[in-house]
């Protein structure tokens, strides 16, 4: 394991995580230390508009997957039109892969308080909601730590620091649903519902919580905000590509030396990635990897040099997501790696459409066939058809995000399925796990 | 009459009040949690408590409480062991740490050993990949474990003892926590503190410190431009692109044109989605392949194998055979364990509204209101 090269260390941007490497940073009085609160100060001076122009300006995009630009979103609110208008951040973190917005709230809850107030005040809510996965507790107990030290320091509440304007901020605890992600489904659930997608349009931006105009954004995006209304839009591009402006938190997982968050201008390739983390694990060679989670086709080896941004990834034919790189080697199976996604999609379908809820069940079934020596060349054609008919008929995005890996895998490593079928591999689920496995 | 106190209600009320006013069913995730935080998990009576508050039907609470994987439908133990067992846990070790705690503990999936201590699931991810294999005592995190310190950390808890997670707060039990979940504050001395970021977390920050390495150009101070000077800006850069020559430096005073007030829409740089269409439609179109789009492997292509492919005789008897291996459920859940779980569901059940006497137990399922 050789040192990262000098221009590979330059990609590194510590921005958003920056305040981490202090201990106390979760207290309201070591952030107002680290610069903190000093963007709200700055921003309710601000005309609300010229703070959406700002956050345009910046190019910063949503960081919860799918990318889209954050100063758009805001400007889609209706302003002046009487209606309560609400700001919900999705912090339902359960993307297979992804782990950034935890530690986010764990380590820096202010950055993210401060980033709902001045969202807020920008598209003129007065009332905010943090949806917080339900098992992320000890980011939700510092969270709610940190609304309350806001409150009692004026950043909440009635005629925050003197501006006439009013923001209440609850945090909500979900229960366990990976659903609750997709945008419309945390509505439900935040209006006391099972957690299920609603149809679009009308968007959120229109109609979203209780009917209201609504922007949801992801943790990330939202905790972007301080830094840009500090630093400017300027500033903030001279990270990242052109198209893909600012730093991003790469979340590297699996069989690398060092697994670990790293915060590096948008663009860096998984060549760089690996380089930063060390090498891979002695006696592993990269096989294939995941660009943002599991909802994210699969990508190989030959696809190191990637400029890990939202255009470059989607040229390679798959999604930059939550920049989740999961990656594995020549020792894991890409189709038990896929088996076992499926089971996840499989147990967090909703049920709420057909193909969904029926087509990853049919394919949880038969990848533990084929798993346990007993799948068939149909089998193949049978799981292409059923993605088919998952991607682009289902109702929301976890149906087409079931298909991915599937098909990705199919198209790299045919082969490997192709070795169980005809019985070169040894069976890696044996009769009994074919019946009790849930 | 029921286990819920008038505190139970002042804290329902309390929760009640964090939502609009007309607005008072998104208090139902919370009170759930609030309801399971006295019993233990949800019970007929804690669904009739929502249902109560909200002025709601049992089965409009039911449809709700059952939806969700953090509501248990039975009594569990003071520790919910949660072992993480997607992908990349699982490569990592994660099944085996799960089996062998399955094992010891003489339960499967959703189960509670009979000292009630220990509940036992597998977890789909709990975002904490960078730290894999994990499991959670009661949602704390207890990093990159491996059967032996799983094993441990399980034999204290039944033994008494409260091992300290390697992230999170030292531990509380079950009902504890889920005070926490209902949105109030911890409020045991030090619990918010407790657990400072792991080395994975803090790798990147790590190696940019050790190499000096910042963001150049921060300055806390650059103004926030407003649009009329936003607008300045624009026109000038307008009027600077129209003129052919660099202006005459005598120009500048009286002879200036007018500048507009409010510039009719802004020519400021603006920031536009890869194309004006919305991701849903892009998404939408991109997801609709039409026959000009390259699909290797469609459906129907011919696989190349290396000796003949089986008859569709022989196909039909293979997948008789998996169909005979993959006992379906009969209701869309999957098959195999859960059939002994919804057994036994049915005979608690059954056993519950024996004792209640009102058949309160499965009231929930009715959707009959009182």
């Amino acid at each position: 394991m050789t040192a990262p090269r000098p221009e590979t260390l330059a990609k590194l941007t510590p921005v958003l995580t920056k305040r981490w490497l202090s201990p106390d940073a979760w207290r309201i009085g070591t952030y107002e230390k680290l610069d903190g609160y000093a963007a709200l100060r700055k921003a309710v001076k601000a005309h609300p508009d010229d703070l959406i122009q700002l956050i345009k300006d910046s190019g910063l995009r949503g960081r919860g997957g799918a990318g889209f630009p954050t100063g758009l979103k805001w400007g889609f609110i209706p302003q002046g039109d009487g209606r309560p208008h609400y700001l919900v951040v999705n912090a339902d973190e359960g993307e297979p892969g992804t782990c950034k917005d935890l530690p986010l709230m764990t380590h820096d809850p202010h950055s993210l308080v401060e980033g709902v107030i001045i969202a807020s005040y920008a598209i003129r809510a007065n009332r905010a909601y943090i949806y917080i996965r339900g098992e992320a507790v000890h980011a939700a107990r510092r969270l709610r730590n940190a609304v309350r030290e806001a409150y009692a320091k004026g950043y909440l509440g009635k005629n925050i620091l003197g501006s006439k304007f009013d923001l209440d901020l609850v945090v909500h605890s979900g229960a366990g649903a990976y659903i609750c992600g997709e945008e419309t489904a945390l509505l439900d659930s935040l209006e006391g519902f099972r957690g299920q997608p609603r149809l679009r349009p009308p968007f959120p931006a229109t109609h979203g919580l209780y009917a209201s105009p609504t922007v949801v954004n992801n943790v990330g995006t939202i905790a972007s905000v301080p830094y840009i209304v500090l630093g400017g839009a300027e500033w903030w591009k001279t990270m990242g590509t052109e198209k893909s402006a600012g730093p991003m938190i790469y979340s590297l997982s699996g069989r690398i030396a060092h697994p670990g968050q790293y915060e590096c201008s948008m663009g860096i390739t998984l060549r760089e990635l690996i380089e930063l983390a060390g090498g891979m694990q002695p006696g592993h060679n990269l096989r294939f990897w995941t660009p943002g989670g599991s909802s994210t086709p699969l990508l190989t080896a030959d696809h190191l040099d990637v400029p890990l941004d939202f255009e470059g990834v989607a040229a390679a034919g798959s999604i930059l997501g939550t920049t989740a790189t999961q990656i594995f080697s020549d020792r894991d199976c890409p189709v038990y790696a896929t088996y076992r996604w499926l089971e996840f999609y499989h147990h967090e379908s909703c049920g709420k459409c057909t193909p969904c809820r029926e087509g990853n069940y049919w394919m949880v079934r038969v990848y533990r066939r084929i798993l346990a020596g007993q799948g068939t060349h149909e089998d193949l054609d049978t799981l292409l058809d059923t993605c088919d008919n998952i991607l682009g008929r289902s109702f929301c995005g976890l149906g087409d995000g079931a298909t991915s890996s599937v098909t990705s895998s199919l198209k790299y490593f045919k082969q490997d399925y192709l070795d169980y079928i005809e019985g070169r591999t040894a069976p890696k689920l044996s009769d009994k796990q074919l019946v009790g496995a849930h | 009459m029921s286990v819920f106190t008038d505190a139970t209600r002042e804290r329902a009320r309390e929760i009640i009040a964090r939502y609009p006013a007309d607005r008072s069913r998104s208090a139902l995730l919370p009170l759930l949690h609030l309801v399971q935080s006295e019993e233990g998990y949800v019970s007929p009576a804690g669904v009739e408590f929502c249902a109560e508050v909200l002025g709601l039907n049992k089965a409009q609470v039911g449809a709700v409480a059952t939806f969700y994987t953090m509501y248990k439908r039975r009594p569990t133990g003071d520790y919910l062991v949660s072992v993480c067992t997607n992908t990349m846990c699982n490569v990592l070790g994660g099944q085996e740490v799960y089996d062998t705690l399955a094992e010891h503990l003489g339960v499967g999936h959703d189960e509670t050993t009979a000292d009630g201590k220990i509940t036992l699931e597998h977890a789909e991810c709990l975002a904490a990949c960078d730290y894999g294999p994990v499991m959670t005592v009661n949602y704390d995190f207890f990093d990159g474990v491996d059967p032996q310190t799983a094993l441990g950390v399980v034999d204290e808890l039944r033994a008494g003892g409260r091992p300290m997670p390697t992230r999170g707060a030292r531990l509380c039990t079950l009902r504890e926590m889920a005070v926490q979940l209902a949105g109030f504050a911890d409020e045991r001395e030090g619990a918010v503190a407790d657990g400072g970021p792991g080395e994975p977390t803090l790798r990147g920050l790590r190696l940019a410190e050790q190499h000096g390495i910042s963001v150049p150009g921060f300055d806390p101070n650059t103004p926030i431009r407003s649009k009329a000077e936003a607008d300045r800006a624009a026109a000038e850069a307008k009027a600077e692109a129209a003129k052919p020559v660099p202006a005459p430096a005598g120009n500048a005073g009286v002879g200036e044109p007018a500048r507009p007030e409010r510039a009719t829409g802004s020519t400021a740089p603006d920031v536009k989605a890869p194309d004006d269409k919305s991701p849903e439609i892009r998404a939408a179109e991109t997801r609709q392949p039409d026959a000009s789009t390259a699909v290797p492997d469609a459906p129907g292509t011919t696989v190349p194998v290396d000796t003949t492919p089986p008859a569709p005789r022989d196909a039909r008897e293979a997948e008789a055979a998996g169909v005979a291996a993959n006992a379906p459920a009969g209701d869309g859940k999957p098959a195999g364990d859960e059939a002994g779980a919804q057994q036994r569901n049915l005979s608690e059940a059954e056993a519950g509204a024996g004792a209640n006497g009102a058949g309160s137990a499965v009231a929930s399922e009715t959707g009959v209101q009182k």
